[in-house]
């Protein structure tokens, strides 16, 4: 991908790849509290469905993932589990934040084990607000996030760089 | 071929006898291996991490890590006023919401003095119960799910919807309801819901009744569940294990029966399941008997609801007077218990909660001393627990 990673891609080219990678994303799963169980019925319940939105969900391992969604509370004793996740990911890689506790530590704001925010420790690309989202909700960031996929210049994502676990 | 001297040739079939010898004299020996599942882990529901030092194929120590849910609650009651501490703890148990709210109401209802209207008193059963088969039906699936068939855990996230939509009319929340309140419930039932539910419930029936024959009749379930992870009721008791889990031991033991709290459940018509076996075959039985049990007794409330108000008298600004309460009930893991300490204040001074699931979990070092690799997974799935409720 030496012409993506320089940025001399010609553009129809790029909005292809972009098209591609739109709607051929892998998610895994990261299903921590009570927004997990919201994820699972967007994957498992016939009424929400996400693979109709070309969203690939149960991939082997976070290295074959492009895109991770952190569901529900995340605590301090589980930070340097989400951390070592997001480096295994190749890039380019994408997060969605699933829910309040995720978002910014929410209704367990002045608690003393919650991180307060996954944000604090990973970049994130979509917030989806609500203590559980419903699962339409989700749906959306994930619209969202195609969106974005579909409208950016892959050769900023494509830093190449290779993959470190610490 | 390169020529080999007659020393060389010598000393290879030596080689060769020792080898021979080796093979013939040695056992197989295998070496111990620790095996690390979680604290992610698609099959441990939530983040429970367990590692098991393995001698081949067979589990010599489990320890189940806890710890990585851990949101302190007790802690957060603290410096939340008795209205606030239901929005907190509706997130313990997450997939009975509602059954979380109702015990500690009724702690805090003892300290004010104050009783719920009877017409609250049912409608709050009744949502039990709901929360009860929303909490269930996703056990049901899931359990299936984890020992290979995928098709039940898809009915299971389809059929609990309708359940998810009555409980979202009444409260306006479909997981966190947050409606419960000191003296009564936030609002009456809305127009039309009580033929809705009716309706919702003949198709929980259907489920139970299509999973009955599905995954309780599939030969691969039952191969891989019988006599997997027999609890005897007296270990059972002696580790506090409850609800369905202890009524699959044989135990005759129910709180909405035996307890003594302020809901409707001796005006009903309805049994406590229990089978003599103590297998996970026995407790996802009991499990499913009790979810059909459940619809029955949702029926029964909403045909016979007293009229009436569904708030007692209370002040707008809740102040309960000091002292100590505990009320405990059957919740959907078992039992619940919630012992408030009230200094007079606008928040309690200290709340203790008794989650089920944490001592339902406490037995795994015990059961898994000497099961195979694949039984771990049966065995967990089979007790049934939340990480939330757990870690709290």
């Amino acid at each position: 991908m030496g012409l993506v990673a320089s940025g001399k891609a010609p553009k129809p080219l790029t909005k292809l790849l972009n098209l591609g990678r739109k709607y051929s994303l892998w998610m895994y799963q990261w299903g921590l509290a009570c927004c997990a169980i919201e994820m699972g019925a967007v994957i498992g319940s016939p009424r929400y469905d996400v693979m109709r939105l070309g969203v690939i969900p149960f991939p082997a391992s976070p290295r074959q993932a492009d895109l991770v969604v952190i569901s529900g509370t995340v605590t301090d004793k589980m930070v340097p589990s989400i951390l070592r996740l997001y480096q295994q990911m190749p890039d380019p890689k994408y997060v969605i934040s699933m829910g309040s506790c995720a978002n910014c530590g929410g209704p367990y704001w002045d608690s003393y084990s919650v991180t307060k925010g996954v944000d604090q420790i990973i970049p994130v690309d979509v917030y989806v607000p609500g203590c559980p989202p419903r699962p339409e909700a989700l749906l959306e960031g994930i619209l969202l996030l195609q969106e974005r996929i579909g409208n950016e210049d892959p050769a900023l994502r494509w830093r190449g760089d290779p993959i470190v676990v610490d | 071929m390169t020529a080999v001297g007659a020393d060389q040739r010598q000393q290879l079939a030596y080689v060769a006898t020792q080898a021979a010898d080796a093979r013939l004299n040695v056992e197989i020996e295998t070496e111990g291996m620790t095996l690390n599942i979680g604290p992610q882990h698609p099959a441990t529901h939530g983040t429970l991490r367990l590692v098991a030092r393995l001698d081949g194929e067979q589990v010599v120590e489990a320890e189940p890590i806890m710890g990585y849910m851990h949101r302190g609650y007790e802690k957060l009651t603290e410096v939340r006023t008795y209205p606030q501490v239901t929005t907190l703890i509706n997130r313990i148990d997450w997939l009975g919401s509602f059954a979380n709210e109702v015990p500690f109401i009724l702690a805090a209802e003892k300290l004010m003095e104050v009783e719920a209207p009877p017409r609250a008193q049912w409608i709050r059963t009744a949502l039990f119960e709901l929360s009860r088969i929303a909490n269930i039906t996703l056990f049901l699936g899931d359990m299936a799910v984890q020992l290979g068939a995928l098709t039940p855990v898809f009915m299971a996230f389809r059929d609990r919807e309708f359940v998810l939509n009555q409980i979202e009319a009444v409260t306006g929340g479909r997981f966190h309801p947050n409606f419960d309140r000191i003296g009564g419930l936030k609002d009456d039932l809305p127009k039309g819901w009580i033929n809705d539910t009716k309706q919702a419930m003949e198709k929980i029936r259907d489920f139970c009744d299509e999973f009955e024959e599905l995954v309780l009749g599939n030969e691969i379930f039952q191969a891989r569940s019988r006599g997997i992870g027999i609890v005897p009721a007296a270990v059972g008791l002696s580790y506090g294990l409850s609800g369905a889990n202890i009524r699959a031991s044989g135990v005759d033991w129910d709180l909405r029966r035996d307890g003594h709290e302020a809901l409707a459940y001796n005006h009903l018509d309805w049994r406590v399941w229990t089978h003599p076996e103590g297998d996970s075959f026995a407790r996802y039985w009991v499990r499913l008997q009790e979810t059909r049990e459940a619809t029955h007794m949702v029926e029964q409330l909403l045909d016979g609801l007293p009229s009436g108000p569904i708030m007692a008298k209370v002040p707008r600004i809740i102040k309960v007077p000091a002292g100590e309460a505990y009320a405990a009930t059957e919740n959907p893991l078992g039992k619940m218990g919630y012992y408030i300490v009230s200094k007079g204040d606008l928040v309690p001074f200290r709340v203790k909660i008794r989650s089920a699931s944490f001592s339902n979990i406490s037995i795994t070092p015990w059961l898994l001393k000497g099961v195979y690799v694949p039984d771990i997974i049966t065995i967990l799935a089979s007790l049934y627990f939340i990480l939330g409720d757990i870690d709290r």
